[in-house]
């Protein structure tokens, strides 16, 4: 077991830092905690920011380094704030055997935005997934939470286009 | 807890259950949810309520019913009428027929292979039982094997129950589940844990996440009878960010448990406690390997390790650890409470009981199946599947994922079965089963799953890290129409090298969809070479830039 931690005074006096460290203290502020934390500061802040990292290096008592090796690894952690808009394209298999690849060059004609990146103007964000395990619908997108499925690229386009114009 | 409160508990259940004339299930799971199925039970529940049927109607949300591709499902269990594609409009309609016993709505035929040739063990409550609430999965069966294990049985007479059941891991691999339960059972004692891998990670495989969201109970049966059978305390579920609504049920199925007393400390007064934790994956591939996964709960990058020494002996934290899959852990309560002469009855030989698929792809009925082993690809594909749609031709299965291989047209009557499915090329996988009809180039499928693994290869290992990228580099030079018969050969001896000398299973993998398309479809891979081109690619290189245009 660990000795006594410290504590740790967050960077802001923003009120998330509060939950991120409640997050850290269930688990007894010990290094296992890292994924559950991170998980929980991009659920508060939608992404990890430098800030961010160093705050919880300190919090559980590990080098930056591991907190940033461990944030980089994983693919579900984003490093970069996302656009006002989102749109996950599924690159699961049932999804890329009936066209997702349409579906993401389309976007890419329109927008100009590869998977993972943002528009300039931060008005939309193009991920992709590897399975949203809703291979009966398949091809399906996720346009800001909602799932569509059995999707043409036109229709979503203009699916996308009621929030943005392009 | 005692079996007699148990069976309290059940009674009261079916008794307040009876007072409903009517059962109307709403199927909530992911894939109806993604079609809107919240909002159909919502319309059907006013309706009910404005319809003045509150009292002899009652209206829940259900489980996967398997048939992902007809969603939303809805269910009239009295009437024993399943009805597909149900929007909220419907709603008055539904309401309506429940008195008169017809609707106008698009029925879905019960009576055809697709339900009538599946058989039904680890999804036996799925699509029948509320998720969200113990009592239901109580009323039915529910941890009566574990409160007869605990209070009936020895941990080594469970042991031995699962090494005569012939069980085996349902992740992939199929390494004897009683096996790996003696061998953690045998390390003395010492603080062990016990771990649900949910790391469902294979692209097209969602068998899994259907079992966490319509039956948590039972995953949770399932270890807390491995932790009391091999002297465990803690257990852990890794189950993975993407999948929130699993995640969501787990935790209320965690503290609904834990209020009855039948996880916690000292579990129906006896000396065995048994603590479940839930641990979120972050989208990583790799992390569905049981070393690397264990780096991954202890917070680190998830990396895998030699082995041995294997998880059983020195696992989390260094303890010895029980890690098996869900469908594996979803397999025990029944094992339990109907012995293991009955299950050693179902499937073949050498692979006992059914096993989960998630069809998808080019077929008719795409969905969530469960089938006794032994069965032919061709009866589930043509028969389960209904076929291939708009008239198109069979090319090849993909079973296993990235892992697994390509099967064609001429080993579809193969059994499905751990051994047969090795011998043709491919592996059982975890459950994932996509169909191929003639518009898929299979040079670019294999691209496909190459992109995949060289993504997702944690970097550990040189010849999974630069293998895999070597790989695709050919293989994408292929489908560019730029490749010559000395790349191909090098992509063959590329194969063998990545798959003999990488550290884990990701790496010695990754070479079968190639592997198997060369095997299987080498005159598509002559076709890219030999200048004329692949009609395939052209076409879809054709209709995307009409698409954008």
């Amino acid at each position: 077991m660990q000795t006594y931690l410290g504590p740790v005074q967050p960077p802001t006096d923003d009120k998330r830092w509060k939950i991120v460290e409640a997050t850290a203290r269930r688990h007894g502020r010990e290094p296992h905690a890292l994924i559950e934390t991170l998980h929980t500061v991009q659920e508060c802040f939608g992404y990890l920011d430098e800030t961010a990292l160093r705050f919880v290096a300190s919090l559980l008592c590990v080098p930056l380094g591991r907190v940033y090796g461990v944030a980089t690894f994983y693919h579900f952690f984003t490093l970069k704030p996302k656009g006002k808009h989102t749109c996950v394209v599924c690159t699961g298999t049932a999804c890329y055997i009936k066209g997702a690849q349409a579906l993401l060059s389309a976007i890419e004609k329109t927008y100009g935005i590869k998977p993972g990146e943002t528009t300039a103007d931060g008005e939309l964000s193009l991920l992709t997934a590897r399975c949203l395990g809703s291979c009966g619908l398949a091809p399906a997108a996720v346009v800001d939470g909602a799932v569509v499925g059995r999707i043409g690229a036109p229709a979503l386009l203009a699916r996308i286009g009621k929030g943005i114009r392009p | 807890m005692t079996i007699e409160d148990l069976r309290t508990i059940a009674e009261n259940e079916r008794q307040a259950q009876k007072k409903f004339q009517h059962h109307v299930c709403v199927c909530i799971a992911a894939g109806c949810l993604s079609s809107g199925a919240d909002q159909v039970r919502d319309a059907i529940k006013k309706e009910v309520a404005e319809a003045g049927m509150a009292g002899e109607v009652l209206v829940k949300g259900v489980g996967c019913m398997g048939l992902c591709s007809a969603g939303p499902l809805v269910s009239v269990e009295t009437e024993d009428q399943l009805f597909a594609n149900v929007t909220p409009e419907d709603a008055s309609e539904l309401v309506r027929s429940i008195d008169t016993g017809t609707a106008d709505l698009k029925h879905c035929d019960t009576a055809v292979p697709f339900f009538e040739r599946q058989q039904k063990i680890v999804l036996e409550n799925s699509g029948k039982i509320d998720p969200e609430r113990i009592e239901d999965y109580i009323s039915n069966d529910g941890y009566r094997a574990l409160v007869t294990a605990i209070t009936e049985m020895t941990p080594p007479e469970i042991v031995a129950l699962m090494v005569k059941s012939g069980l085996r891991g349902r992740g992939g691999a199929g390494y004897p589940t009683g096996l790996k339960w003696s061998t953690v059972s045998k390390t003395g004692e010492q603080a062990k844990y016990v771990i649900c891998n949910a790391d469902e990670g294979d692209p097209g495989a969602f068998m899994d996440r259907a079992v966490l969201e319509s039956d948590p109970h039972r995953v949770l049966e399932g270890m807390a009878i491995a932790a009391y059978a091999v002297g465990a305390q803690n257990g852990f579920i890794y189950v993975r960010a993407e999948y929130p609504l699993a995640v969501k049920h787990l935790k209320t199925a965690i503290k609904q448990a834990e209020r009855l007393g039948l996880l916690g400390n000292n579990i129906c007064n006896s000396r065995f406690s048994f603590h479940v934790d839930i641990r979120l994956g972050a989208g990583a591939f790799v992390c569905g390997e049981e070393t690397a996964l264990i780096a991954s709960i202890e917070g680190q990058r998830g990396a895998p390790r030699p082995r041995p020494p294997y998880p059983a002996q020195e696992g989390l934290w260094n303890c010895p650890t029980l890690i098996n899959n869900v469908e594996t852990f979803a397999n025990v309560a029944p094992i339990v409470r109907n012995g293991a002469a009955w299950f050693a009855a179902i499937g073949t030989e050498k692979s006992k009981g059914t096993k989960v698929f998630a069809l998808a792809g080019r077929v008719a009925n795409t969905g969530l199946i469960e089938v006794p082993m032994g069965i032919t690809l061709r009866e589930i594909i043509h028969e389960i599947g209904g076929g291939i749609p708009d008239g198109k031709q069979y090319k090849a299965v993909q079973t296993g994922g990235p892992s697994g291989g390509c099967i064609p047209e001429q080993h579809l009557d193969s059994p499905v079965d751990y051994e047969s499915l090795a011998r043709i090329g491919s592996i059982m996988g975890s459950g994932g089963m996509i169909v191929m009809d003639e518009t898929s180039c299979m040079v670019d499928v294999a691209k496909y799953f190459m992109e995949f693994c060289a993504s997702e290869s944690c970097g550990k290992c040189v010849p999974c890290r630069t293998g895999t990228r070597q790989m695709l580099a050919i293989l994408e030079k292929i489908t560019a129409g730029e490749a010559t018969a000395a790349d191909l050969a090098l992509l063959e001896e590329l194969c063998d090298l990545v798959k003999n000398t990488s550290l884990c299973g990701l790496g010695q993998s990754a070479p079968n969809p190639v592997v198997t398309t060369l095997k299987y479809f080498h005159d598509e891979y002559d076709r890219h070479i030999s200048g004329e081109g692949c009609p395939i690619c052209k076409e879809h290189a054709a209709s995307s830039a009409e698409v954008s245009q």
